[in-house]
């Protein structure tokens, strides 16, 4: 999963996707996940960065990180690698 | 660089709640890096907000209504021309432009005032009953559309489309319908305020994305912005919006613009579904309301549709910026009564 190419994100979480004209504010944790996206990093990567970063144990880290994924998949804000 | 003199005549300086596209053009005009624009309003009604707007509109002169025919005018554009010498004239309303086709070869070569319009069949072919055949001939996605004149028609078309369906007049009006009751009496309404045929549409579930594009009238699409509506008044009406970057939605609009021929500023309106699928729900054959975001998104329509006029060649635009918002308001003019004395009783002021 990925970011869509086209979508902004600023320093402050605010998220614009110009393809819908839709726009979001995400916290700071929001943020976090958002830039690993962003970077192209792997789902795994990034639940072991998050955990270490928010001091969570794996379950609620995975638990959260779905969940925020879910809600970004909904929004169309991401994509899928072409297989 | 130096800006050349000309002088314009604008429609549509209704600018209320359901506004028209006459006052965001002449805003266009006036940010014109190569024109400095002297404005000529031209009104239907008294208390049109142009009219009062000084700041925008050099001078304002009633037009005879539509309805009036070509005759009448032709005598009060020949009137004009010899008080003002308009150098271009832009109607921005649905229902004069038939006219304004039919006499715009007399107004190039009696009055010297150019326009730059549709040819009568582009016009025509793009009308709402027309748009089934209009989506065939262009390969465009469009709901099913049918025209009726009579109420009991609606009883044969619940075979056909499903609930909800839209209800929609010849120019504006549109409402969606979800009983043969709620239809009957829409149908009514929009009989008593536009006429017939009233237009009835399939409903296509999705987002409303609009286009405002400019076409050469040789094939060429000058420009084009997309935008979504973000704030929706009860009418219908965008009262903000976004720029939109939507490659899909550009390549389709381009497309109409340029198979169909279209000579001078459209809106096309499209429902988008989750599918990503669009369909275009209308072609409107002026600029719509929102055409000054086109401006400030970097593509001056109004201004390259003065230049096309005027014989002179445009080069389309290559870019816009997506991510600009439009957010209009209203706002109160003091206006004396003698300013509306003078449009009221001498027809220009």
């Amino acid at each position: 999963m990925y970011i869509r190419k086209n979508i902004a994100i600023s320093e402050t979480g605010f998220i614009f996707n110009p393809l819908t004209g839709d726009s979001f504010s995400v916290n700071e944790t929001g943020l976090f996940v958002l830039r690993k996206l962003k970077a192209e990093e792997n789902e795994e990567t990034i639940l072991k960065a998050f955990q270490e970063e928010f001091e969570l144990d794996r379950n609620t880290a995975e638990i959260d990180l779905n969940d925020f994924l879910s809600m970004l998949k909904s929004y169309q804000l991401t994509a899928y690698e072409e297989a | 660089m130096k800006r050349r003199k000309i002088t314009v005549g604008v429609t549509g300086l209704n600018n209320i709640d359901s506004p028209g596209p006459g006052i965001p053009v002449i805003r266009a005009l006036k940010e014109s890096r190569e024109f400095d624009v002297r404005i000529i309003g031209l009104s239907y009604e008294t208390l049109e907000p142009g009219i009062y707007m000084q700041e925008l509109v050099d001078k304002v002169y009633q037009l005879p209504l539509p309805t009036a025919g070509t005759t009448v005018l032709k005598e009060r554009l020949q009137y004009i021309h010899e008080a003002e010498k308009p150098d271009v004239i832009i109607p921005n309303f649905d229902a004069e432009l038939h006219n304004f086709i039919k006499i715009s070869q007399w107004m190039q070569e009696e009055l010297n005032m150019a326009t730059f319009l549709p040819s009568h069949d582009a016009f025509e072919e793009r009308q709402k009953a027309e748009l089934n055949k209009f989506g065939e001939k262009y390969g465009v996605r469009v709901p099913a559309s049918h025209m009726i004149s009579q109420v009991q028609e609606l009883k044969k078309l619940e075979e056909e489309i499903d609930y909800p369906m839209v209800i929609k007049g010849r120019y504006y009006d549109a409402y969606i319908v979800s009983s043969l009751e709620q239809a009957s009496s829409y149908f009514y309404k929009i009989v008593a305020k536009w006429g017939y045929p009233v237009i009835v549409q399939e409903f296509v579930n999705g987002t409303e994305v609009n286009v405002t594009a400019l076409g050469n009238g040789k094939g060429t699409c000058i420009g084009a912005v997309p935008m979504r509506k973000l704030y929706i008044t009860d009418k219908g009406k965008a009262w903000s919006g976004i720029s939109l970057e939507d490659d899909k939605l550009m390549e389709i609009s381009r497309n109409i613009i340029e198979k169909s021929q279209w000579r001078g500023g459209c809106e096309l309106e499209f429902i988008k579904t989750r599918k990503e699928e669009y369909y275009l729900i209308e072609m409107n054959p002026r600029f719509p309301a929102w055409v000054y975001l086109a401006n400030g998104c970097g593509q001056n329509h109004a201004e390259a549709l003065v230049k096309m006029a005027l014989g002179e060649e445009v080069k389309p635009f290559t870019q816009y910026r997506s991510g600009k918002m439009f957010i209009r308001y209203s706002y109160d003019m003091i206006v004396d009564i003698s300013e509306f004395e003078k449009i009221s009783t001498a027809g220009e002021k």
